[in-house]
C-alpha cells in the first residue's frame, strides 16, 4: 500500500483535475520557488531573447506547411506554378475546397474516417481503462507477466502480419469494408500502460477497499470509482486515440479502396491522377486535416499535458 | 471522499452483511463474492488479450507459415508450398538489398536529426517562458496532420521547379535541385517529412521527464561550477536517459516501417517503386509491391519477415549499445 501518498494523491483525484495538475506542476510551480534561489542554482531559468528567437523559429517550422497549404488551396494553378511561390492567400479558396471536396468524394471519406476513429478511441478508452485498472489495483495470478506482455506488444509493428490480416478480411467477406479497419486497432497496448500509470498513482488502494467492504463487486467499483477518478486521462486518451486512428494509413490503404475510403486512402487519390492541379491537391490535404487542426485549437493544452503525462520519467 | 456518492447496488447479492450465519443465500453470496474478486481481474484484462491474439499475434505467426508458400493475391485459398524458394529468392533480390539499405539511410536521415532537435527544443520549453502552451501546442501540431496530407505538402514545397525549397536555395546561389530523382536529395526529402511530423511529439516526451528531474541536482552542479552547457549534458541528458532509450526504439520501429512518405512522394506510378530506379524504395513499399502489385502474398510475407529479423537484430543492437554505455557511465 502506498499510504505515504495518498493524503496528497486523494486531493488530486476528484474529476476533472488533471489539466490542472499538469499546469500546477509546470512552470508556475517552478516560479514560486524560483523567487527565494540564488539565480543560476536552479533549473527554471527565464528565457532569455536567443530562447525566444529559437522557439519562435520552431514554431515557424512547424506551422508555415499548415499556412502555405491554405495559401495554395486558395490560388489557382498558375498562380502557385510560379516563381516566386504566393505567400498570401488568393480568393480561390471555396472553389478549391468545393472541387477537391468532389474529386475525392471526401464527403465518404469523412464519414468513413469519423466512424472508424470514433470506434477505435471509444473501445481503447473502454478496454485501456478496464485492464488499466485491473492491472494497477487488483491482484491476480499471472499480473506481472501479463503486463510485461502488454508492453512487449508495443514492440509488433503492425506491417508484419499485414499479409495473413487481408488473407483474413478477405475470407470473413470484410475486404473494402469498414469492420477491416476497425477490428484489428480495437483496443492499445499503449492505452493499457497509460491508464495503468495514472491509475496506480490516483486512484487511493482505500477506495476500492471501501467500495469492497460496501459490497460494490468489481463491475460496481469500477463504475461507480474508478470511472469518475478517470474522467480526464480517459479523455485525453480518446483524442490522442482519435488523432492516430484518423491518420493511420498503411493498413486503410492496402484494405480499402476509392470506394470506400477513409480520408488520407482517399487523399492518394488527388495526387495520383495525370493532370496534376497542385492548388486542388492542397485544398485536398487542407481538407483532410482541418478536423484534427480544429480539436488542436480547441483541446491543444489537454493533448500537450496528456503526452506528456504518458511519458516515462526519470 | 469520493466513496460517498457510490450508493451500493440495490439488492445485488454483495450487499448481504457477512457477519450473519451460513443460511443459503449467504454462502451463494460469499461464493459470488470470490468469484468475483478472483475471475474479475481476468474478465478485464481479457478483451485487450482476445483482441491482440487474434489481429496482431496469430497473423504474425500465421506470415510465417504463408512465407514457405506460393498465393496469389488472386487465389488467396490456394497455397502451394514453396519451403524456402521465397527466401532465397529475396537473398538474390537487388531490390531487397536496396530496399534494405534505403529504409537504413531514411531511417538514419530522420531519427537522428529529429531526437536532436527534439532534445534542443524541449530543453527550450523547459525555460520559465511567457506563452509556453502556445509554443508547446505549435510544437505538437505537424503530429495533427496524416501522413497523406503532409507527404502532399511537402512533395510540393520540394518540386523541382516551382518549389518553395528549390526558389529558396536559388535566393542564396544553388541551382535547382531534382528531388525526386536524386537518390540523396529524395531521401532527405523524405525524411525531412518524418521529422517535421514527429520532432514536437519526441519533444513533449523529453520536456515531461526534463521536469521530473530533482532540483537539486542542478544546485549541486551549478555549486561545482558547472556551466548551463555541462548542466545539460552531465544532468539533463543522464536524467532522461530512459526516455531517450525509449523514444529511440518508438522512432526505430516507426523508420523499419516507413510506407506512406516515399509512396506519395513518388506522386502515383513511381510510388510503389520508391521512384523510378527505386531510389527511396523501403522495405514496406517492397512488401506492398511484391503482394498487391505483383500478386505474390508468399514474397510479401518473406518481406515482412525480413522487417522482423532487422529490428530484432537493431533490438539486439541496442542492448548491447547500451550495456557498454551503462558499463562505462
Amino acid at each position: 500500500m502506498t499510504t505515504d501518498s495518498i493524503p496528497v494523491e486523494t486531493a488530486d483525484a476528484r474529476p476533472g483535475t488533471v489539466q490542472k495538475k499538469t499546469r500546477k506542476n509546470a512552470p508556475p510551480g517552478g516560479r514560486s520557488r524560483q523567487l527565494f534561489r540564488h539565480p543560476g542554482a536552479g533549473r527554471q531559468h527565464h528565457a532569455g531573447p536567443l530562447a525566444y528567437i529559437l522557439l519562435g523559429i520552431a514554431a515557424l517550422f512547424s506551422l508555415f506547411p499548415l499556412y502555405w497549404t491554405m495559401v495554395a488551396a486558395s490560388t489557382d494553378n498558375t498562380r502557385v506554378t510560379q516563381t516566386p511561390p504566393p505567400f498570401l492567400p488568393g480568393p480561390h479558396l471555396l472553389d478549391n475546397l468545393g472541387k477537391a471536396w468532389q474529386d475525392a468524394a471526401l464527403g465518404k471519406a469523412m464519414l468513413n474516417s469519423l466512424i472508424v476513429a470514433g470506434v477505435i478511441a471509444l473501445s481503447t478508452v473502454l478496454f485501456a481503462t478496464l485492464a488499466g485498472f485491473a492491472f494497477a489495483k487488483l491482484r491476480f495470478k499471472g499480473r506481472n507477466i501479463l503486463l510485461m506482455l502488454v508492453i512487449g506488444t508495443m514492440m509488433v509493428p503492425p506491417q508484419l502480419g499485414v499479409v495473413p490480416l487481408f488473407m483474413m478480411m478477405t475470407e470473413l467477406g470484410w475486404g473494402q469494408q469498414l469492420p477491416a479497419v476497425i477490428f484489428p486497432t480495437l483496443v492499445s497496448a499503449v492505452g493499457v500502460f497509460f491508464m495503468r500509470q495514472y491509475l496506480s498513482e490516483a486512484l487511493p488502494d482505500e477506495l476500492v477497499e471501501a467500495g469492497r467492504v460496501d459490497g460494490a463487486h468489481s463491475l460496481r467499483i469500477f463504475w461507480s470509482i474508478v470511472l469518475p477518478i478517470a474522467r480526464a486521462p480517459m479523455a485525453v486518451l480518446f483524442m490522442i486515440t482519435f488523432v492516430h486512428a484518423w491518420n493511420d494509413f498503411f493498413w486503410p490503404f492496402i484494405v480499402l479502396d476509392m470506394s470506400n475510403p477513409t480520408v488520407p486512402v482517399a487523399l492518394t487519390q488527388l495526387s495520383a491522377g495525370y493532370v496534376r492541379d497542385q492548388s486542388l491537391i492542397m485544398a485536398g490535404a487542407l481538407l483532410g486535416t482541418l478536423p484534427l487542426l480544429a480539436m488542436f485549437v480547441v483541446f491543444g493544452r489537454q493533448i500537450v499535458g496528456g503526452i506528456m503525462q504518458g511519458a516515462v520519467k526519470g | 471522499m469520493a466513496i460517498s456518492t457510490s450508493t451500493p447496488p440495490d439488492g445485488a447479492p454483495g450487499t448481504a452483511a457477512p457477519d450473519g450465519s451460513g443460511s443459503g443465500a449467504e454462502r451463494r453470496s460469499t461464493l459470488l463474492h470470490r468469484l468475483d474478486v478472483r475471475g474479475a481481474p481476468y474478465a478485464f484484462v481479457a478483451p485487450f488479450f482476445v483482441v491482440f491474439a487474434a489481429f496482431s499475434f496469430y497473423p504474425l505467426v500465421y506470415t510465417s507459415w504463408i512465407s514457405l508458400h506460393r498465393v496469389e493475391l488472386s487465389t488467396l485459398n490456394v497455397m502451394e508450398w514453396v519451403g524456402f524458394d521465397n527466401y532465397t529468392a529475396l537473398w538474390d533480390d537487388d531490390r531487397f538489398w536496396n530496399a534494405l539499405l534505403n529504409t537504413f539511410t531514411i531511417g538514419v536521415l530522420s531519427t537522428v536529426p529529429q531526437l536532436m532537435m527534439a532534445l534542443g527544443l524541449a530543453h527550450l520549453l523547459n525555460y520559465q517562458l511567457r506563452g509556453s502552451t502556445f509554443f508547446r501546442v505549435a510544437a505538437l501540431t505537424p503530429y495533427a496532420t496524416s501522413v497523406g496530407a503532409a507527404a502532399l505538402v511537402f512533395t510540393m514545397l520540394f518540386e523541382r521547379d516551382f518549389g518553395m525549397i528549390n526558389w529558396m536555395l536559388s535566393l542564396v546561389g544553388i541551382d535547382n535541385i531534382d528531388f525526386e530523382n536524386n537518390k540523396w536529395a529524395a531521401q532527405t526529402a523524405i525524411s525531412t517529412i518524418v521529422i517535421w511530423r514527429w520532432t514536437g511529439y519526441n519533444a513533449l516526451l523529453y520536456l515531461a521527464a526534463m521536469q521530473a528531474i530533482p532540483r537539486d541536482r542542478y544546485e549541486a552542479a551549478a555549486i561545482d561550477g558547472a556551466s548551463r552547457w555541462q548542466q545539460f549534458l552531465k544532468v539533463t541528458v543522464p536524467g532522461i536517459r530512459s526516455t531517450i532509450v525509449f523514444t529511440i526504439v518508438l522512432s526505430t520501429i516507426g523508420a523499419t516501417q516507413l510506407f506512406g512518405e516515399p509512396l506519395i512522394f513518388g506522386q502515383g506510378p513511381n510510388g510503389i517503386t520508391g521512384g523510378a530506379d527505386n531510389q527511396y524504395q523501403t522495405l514496406g513499399l517492397l512488401l506492398y509491391e511484391e503482394g498487391w502489385k505483383n500478386y505474390q502474398m508468399g514474397r510479401a510475407a518473406t518481406v515482412a519477415w525480413a522487417m522482423f529479423l532487422l529490428l530484432i537484430v537493431l533490438f539486439v543492437v541496442q542492448r548491447l549499445v547500451k550495456r557498454v554505455l551503462a558499463r562505462r557511465a
